[in-house]
């Protein structure tokens, strides 16, 4: 929020006197002067409850105790956030809240991390004056994600608003009423099976205080002291979520963004928080294999990576074709390494990868102007956001998010042209359906809205390629006002494959190169191929490889339709299980970190040196720090601030300057359209995903 | 038929038409003097209406006793947006019978009370939030509405003055909190009747966000009155900063058990001895709830006051809205706060803590207590856990709960003893009156 | 669902009777007047009241747990309140509420066996100076006694032998 010179108000908390801006609530201004003011009810960024009573304080002059989340501070204003009696107060209330809690902590979830269990550590009574029989409700699962456990939940009221405000969802609410008040999902029923049709993300139960809500992956699992904290970018989609993953003995058993850095804060979907379980699928390759007439055998990796890089020699020596199709998960040291690997290794310009949005045309069209590309950040920040040609809060959940919050908290003016409804309807200041191929021309009936507006930042989805890219920036172009954009793309190293430069006519950083080569699909329609070598990338699913001598190579987490056509199948390592950067759909350039080991399986960039050291060819130490080192030094854009990537945080690339001269073709830009509960060959094999019962976008595509 | 026999001590004037052959319809309203004040109003400014009103000394009926002219005042005239106005007809508090009366015997007197409130805030539209237990009286107020409808009583240009006014009925479903303004507005717009936070209050922001004119079904009724005969007459009827008469409901052990019209200040010992016919036989008073089960109760000696706000305020109990409880000797304290507990436990709405969890416990408590399983330390622990509700929970509920707790705690432990000691337990076993009935 | 029309023309101007676009002011009214004749809220009857007053149905749950007078399962063809609150109890609607249990020979909350009755013990409903007070379906009956009960019961029963 942009704000002129903001009255600042002078008051005194506890002794220590505090300037504070006018109008900031009590609980924050305390809280900046290092002043906690404890409560359950009340959550930065959501609605005011004054429920839990936790935060009454005293304020000289006013009768009673005053509520610390909902006053305004005020000049003059002297409280005491200590003083007997609000230490009696606090007591009180936790002594009634304790009333109805179960006190089963040594076998709750939360035990060790629970916020109650703090309170009435801090400010609670060593007894208890409660000898009444407690209220019992059975728990009741709600959902293979979701479970609630009525009698230690404190009605905080947090859940109902994360959803709602939070999500956009409102799938929680209340039931009855006084002490037998519940949570109610949004499936009741009379015969009180109650069940939720609704995003699966968690957000609830990573947001509840107690362990009222609990998840079906990680419920009795372990003790939270006992799980080591990795912090890592989620490899889904293409929003670049941190996440922090719960390991113990090496299995992740847990994953939130419980510090709530990064770019995304407490925010992840159910494929960020819980989807991290394809790691472990039984169906995991976790030894090369060798194809053996029409079945598979396994082999020693030594065996496999002589074999490759026998046939890799022999087809270069020969003056063979090469195909190359790179990943959109794999790190940008892989994609790097990759692309040299082809380049220089094997004097192919064969390589490309799915293209799943037309970036090239927009960084083009927009010829290297500053300040053009959109953050996650600047999407929440805008004071308007259009959105084109995307089911965004299915498929980029974050940004939808971020645009959410925008609209909840500085009132952002958020349109949509899409081709039916969606979720931003709710709260969309403006929308137009549209068709496919459509959206240019339905854009016009927002001209008048949209030129209105102080900014605005744009988020485009595949079906504005070409040309419509073209035409979309000249559209924003007329409004006159400054416009940023989103080129949404797929997954989660989507924008880094084309910044490493995993197209045949473009190298890492948009240079052109001399002689390009075969796109995806030509290279899948060229019945002459020597080699096709695929790295983690699925594009047999649906389509047939025309080489019927093509010697196939294929990296993969699992046996996929593509695998199953290789020659050599070599078992890699996910980016859960790896070190590298990521950059994000808005260039945001973010550290993995490897939590888990699969065993048997090598990391792409590995295996990718492995081989080219049999090969005899220099194509780098395959160390992850020293590709990103040449990145830095050699890609244009990437030249990013090293202790900000390594200490966790996003550095947004710089925008390549001057015009991309690139030769795409458009028609072969398609998103795979995946959902909140699909995530291409990862999500196929993730269990949660599978088991919860929302059909991608059921919520969304009707009313 | 009435419900009671008038008695000669009462001032009549919301009441004065009760009992006249035929009293609801708009014929006998119109023959005495029905409309009169609002054709007199809608030649005033709504400066002048509203002065008349704080003339009056008139102050909410509902309970909190807040001067009504003042709350007029507040809200925003000329704000863009429409205002609105609401009756609060969700008669609820324990001991309180008396808007049911007003609105059975004289529905015209509240719609008048109504378009005078909207011509003073220019409002066009009312609505009467009747607790849901008063079915038939939704009916009987529909029926009225929609004779003054047919009759030109309502709707566009009202008698041709120009003035527009519409009225309609809302039906409650049973919640004691939906008494609570703030509740209400929640509830009336489709939601649980959760008290919302002040500010805004709702003359700036109430009923779907629009400035909202909200008052007590008796406070309405005053309103006629008021404007026909002057707010200096109607003030004059009562004492200085508690103008007017109000309607006292008196239960219990009395007589003449009964809704009453007196004057405020009227003395309180006269109205349970000579209004409501004394005690029934000959036992002695020990103790009245003044106001409706929220006020603290007072011992006997104690209730030789004049019954107005402030000097009920002093006396550490509340005028509240008129439901005076009287309790002879025979009475139970323990019991009776246990059925008061009872009663805030079950419409604790449990939004907030305090509420939702002391009601409870204090319940569980009394009950504990009356099956023979107190102990001497939980004396002490009722005063204290009411006292750790009291001014801290979101909204007069928790306060409500733990004033009449607090003050039969304090005014006879003795009879808790009794219960500690065994000795008043077995008769609340055997299920036996344990009151005499009147 | 529809109901009668009656109630049909009552809906049709409820929702007409608050400001545009607030329809979802009538779900309290609609689900206990539509109650009524459904005799307890059934899942269908919420959802039908969420579609017409444009709300999820959640939102209809929401004030279904919140209003006492809102009713899940089935009742009795009367249902028979029965006050004990401050004034009824003390002069002696605890006693009276103990009376019908025995007289109906059913508890709290609960139907007799021809669905005739259901019995209720319910808080203040506003008869305090007649007490102690209690309404079968809607209809008050005022400073009831056992005998007077038992006479009222035993007009219904004899209404529907």
């Amino acid at each position: 929020m942009t704000t002129t010179a903001v009255e600042t108000v002078t008051l005194t908390i506890d002794g220590k006197t505090i300037q504070s801006p006018k109008g900031t609530l009590l609980i924050e201004a305390a809280r900046k002067a290092g002043i906690e003011i404890p409560a359950f009810c009340y959550y930065e960024g959501y609605s005011l409850q004054a429920a839990c009573r936790m935060c009454l304080v005293e304020v000289e002059k006013a009768p009673k105790l005053q509520v610390g989340c909902t006053l305004p501070v005020a000049e003059g204003m002297i409280v005491h956030t200590d003083s007997p009696q609000v230490q009696k107060a606090r007591k009180g209330t936790l002594e009634f809240l304790l009333t109805n809690h179960p006190l089963d902590c040594p076998v709750c979830d939360k035990g060790g991390e629970c916020e109650l269990q703090d309170m009435v550590f801090r400010y609670g009574a060593g007894e208890s004056r409660f000898t009444e029989m407690k209220l019992h409700i059975d728990e009741q699962q709600w959902s293979p994600v979701v479970f609630y456990d009525a009698p230690r939940c404190i009605l905080c009221y947090r859940c109902i608003r994360v959803c709602d405000e939070g999500m956009g969802v409102g799938a929680l609410g209340l039931g009855n009423r006084g002490a037998s008040a519940v949570i109610l999902p949004n499936k009741v029923t009379g015969d009180n099976q109650h069940y939720l049709s609704c995003d699966e993300c968690g957000a609830c139960i990573d947001i509840c205080p107690v362990g009222a809500l609990t998840s079906g992956i990680y419920r009795y699992q372990t003790r939270p002291w006992e799980m080591n904290h990795v912090g890592t970018i989620c490899t889904h989609c293409s929003n670049g979520c941190k996440t922090t993953l719960g390991v113990r003995n090496g299995r992740i058993i847990r994953g939130n963004n419980r510090d709530h850095s990064g770019i995304n804060g407490e925010f992840l979907c159910i494929k960020g928080r819980y989807a991290f379980d394809f790691v472990e699928h039984p169906e995991r390759l976790q030894s090369p294999l060798k194809r053996v007439g029409d079945r598979f055998e396994e082999i020693p990796w030594s065996e496999a990576i002589e074999t490759v890089a026998a046939r890799f020699s022999e087809v270069k020596a020969a003056g063979g074709k090469f195909g190359v199709i790179g990943s959109n998960r794999t790190t940008n040291e892989e994609n790097y390494y990759l692309q040299k690997f082809a380049r220089q290794g094997l004097g192919t310009s064969n390589i490309d990868h799915q293209r799943t949005g037309d970036l090239t045309t927009l960084l083009d069209a927009l010829q290297g102007r500053g300040g053009a590309l959109a953050t996650v950040a600047d999407v929440y920040h805008a004071k308007a956001v259009l959105i084109v040609g995307s089911d965004l809060s299915q498929q980029h959940p974050l940004l939808a998010f971020q645009a959410r919050a925008g609209v909840r908290h500085h009132d952002t003016r958020v349109y949509t042209v899409t081709p039916g409804p969606v979720r931003e309807d709710k709260y969309s200041a403006r929308g137009v359906i549209a068709q496919p191929g459509g959206e240019i021309a339905a854009l016009e009936g927002l001209r008048e809205d949209l030129a209105k507006e102080p900014e605005l930042v744009i988020l485009f989805g595949d079906a504005i390629r070409g040309d419509a890219v073209r035409a979309l920036v000249r559209f924003a172009d007329s409004l006159s006002i400054p416009v940023k954009y989103v080129c949404l793309l797929d997954y989660a190293n989507s924008r880094g494959a084309v910044d490493m430069g995993l197209t045949p006519d473009l190298g890492p950083g948009y240079h052109p190169v001399d002689r390009p080569g075969l796109t995806l699909d030509q290279m899948l329609k060229a019945s002459d191929l020597d080699v096709l070598w695929i790295v983690g990338a699925n594009p047999l699913r649906n389509r047939a490889l025309a080489g019927e001598n093509t010697f196939v190579v294929v990296q993969d987490l699992f046996l996929t339709e593509t695998a199953r056509r290789a020659d050599i199948v070599l078992p890699a390592a996910s980016a859960y299980e790896k070190n590298g950067t990521l950059t994000n759909v808005c260039g945001e350039v973010q550290r993995v970190t490897q939590a888990a080991k699969v065993m048997g399986t090598k990391p792409d960039l590995e295996i990718f040196g492995l081989i080219a050291r049999e090969m005899k060819i220099n194509v780098g130490i395959w160390q992850w720090q020293k590709m990103f080192e040449e990145i830095r030094k050699t890609v244009r854009g990437y030249n990013v601030p090293l202790p900000v990537v390594a200490t966790g945080g996003a550095a947004q690339t710089n925008p390549v300057n001057g015009r991309v001269p690139s030769l795409i073709r458009p028609e072969e830009i398609r998103s795979a359209g995946d959902t909140l509960f699909t995530s291409g060959t990862t999500g196929r094999y993730s269990n949660v995903l599978n088991a919860v019962l929302e059909s991608p976008g059921r919520l969304y595509s009707g009313k | 038929m009435l419900y009671n026999e008038p008695s000669p001590l009462e001032v009549r004037v919301l009441t004065r038409r009760f009992g006249l052959p035929d009293s609801a319809s708009l014929d006998t309203y119109l023959a005495h003097e029905g409309y009169q004040a609002f054709q007199k109003a809608v030649k005033m400014t709504p400066e002048a209406i509203i002065e008349e009103v704080k003339a009056s000394a008139l102050r909410g009926r509902g309970g909190a006793g807040f001067p009504t002219g003042m709350k007029w005042s507040f809200v925003p005239r000329n704000s863009p947006k429409p205002r609105v106005l609401v009756v609060n007809a969700d008669e609820s508090e324990p001991g309180t019978c008396k808007d049911r009366l007003l609105m059975e015997y004289d529905p015209h007197q509240l719609i008048e009370g109504m378009m005078i409130g909207g011509l003073a805030v220019d409002a066009h539209r009312g609505y009467v939030y009747i607790r849901g237990e008063y079915r038939y009286l939704i009916d009987h107020m529909d029926r009225a509405i929609e004779e003054a409808y047919r009759k030109g009583w309502l709707g566009k240009n009202i008698q041709g003055t120009g003035f527009d006014f519409d009225v309609y009925t809302h039906s409650g479903a049973g919640a004691y909190e939906c008494g609570e303004e703030t509740a209400l507005l929640d509830s009336i717009e489709g939601k649980r009747g959760i008290p919302r936070m002040k500010p805004p209050f709702p003359a700036v922001a109430g009923a779907w966000g629009l400035p909202t004119l909200l008052n007590n079904v008796e406070t309405f009724c005053a309103v006629p009155a008021i404007i026909r005969d002057g707010g200096a007459a109607f003030a004059a009827l009562g004492t200085p900063k508690n103008g007017g008469t109000r309607l006292l409901c008196i239960s219990g052990h009395v007589n003449k058990p009964g809704v009453y019209e007196i004057p405020l200040g009227f003395p309180m010992m006269k109205a349970i001895n000579e209004l409501a016919g004394g005690i029934p036989g000959g036992r002695k008073l020990k103790a009245v709830i003044p106001g409706g089960s929220s006020c603290p109760v007072l011992r006997a000696e104690e209730c030789d006051i004049p019954m107005d706000y402030d000097t009920l305020m002093k006396a550490g109990s509340m005028l509240g809205s008129g439901g005076m409880v009287v309790m002879d000797e025979t009475t139970c304290m323990v019991r009776a706060a246990l059925r008061i507990m009872k009663f805030y436990a079950h419409e604790s709405c449990g939004w907030c803590i305090p509420c939702r969890e002391g009601t409870t416990w204090l319940r569980k408590i009394l009950e504990r207590i009356v099956e023979g399983r107190g102990q001497k330390s939980d004396l002490p622990l009722l005063g204290d856990l009411a006292k750790n509700m009291l001014g801290r929970t979101f909204c007069a509920l928790g306060d409500a709960a733990a004033m009449p707790t607090i003050s039969i705690v304090e005014k006879f432990p003795e009879e808790f003893e009794a219960y500690f000691s065994g000795k008043a337990v077995e008769s609340a076993a055997r299920h036996e009156p344990a009151f005499v009935t009147a | 669902m529809t109901f009668s029309p009656e109630l049909e023309t009552k809906f049709a101007k409820m929702l007409q009777s608050y400001p545009p676009g607030r329809e979802r002011s009538a779900v309290v009214p609609m689900l206990i007047y539509a109650q009524d004749e459904t005799g307890y809220v059934t899942d269908e009857l919420v959802e039908e009241v969420a579609r017409r007053c444009g709300v999820t149905s959640l939102q209809v749950h929401e004030v279904v747990g919140y209003y006492s007078m809102l009713y899940r399962k089935p009742r009795g063809k009367y249902h028979v309140q029965v006050c004990t609150n401050i004034s009824c109890l003390l002069v002696g609607g605890e006693e009276l509420y103990h009376h019908a249990e025995k007289k109906l020979g059913i508890g709290n909350k609960q139907v007799t066996a021809d669905g005739l009755f259901s019995l209720e013990e319910v808080e203040c409903m506003g008869a305090c100076s007649w007490a102690p007070a209690i309404e079968i379906n809607y209809d008050f009956h005022h400073a009831v006694t056992p005998e007077k009960f038992d006479a009222l019961i035993d007009a219904l029963q004899k209404k529907h032998s």
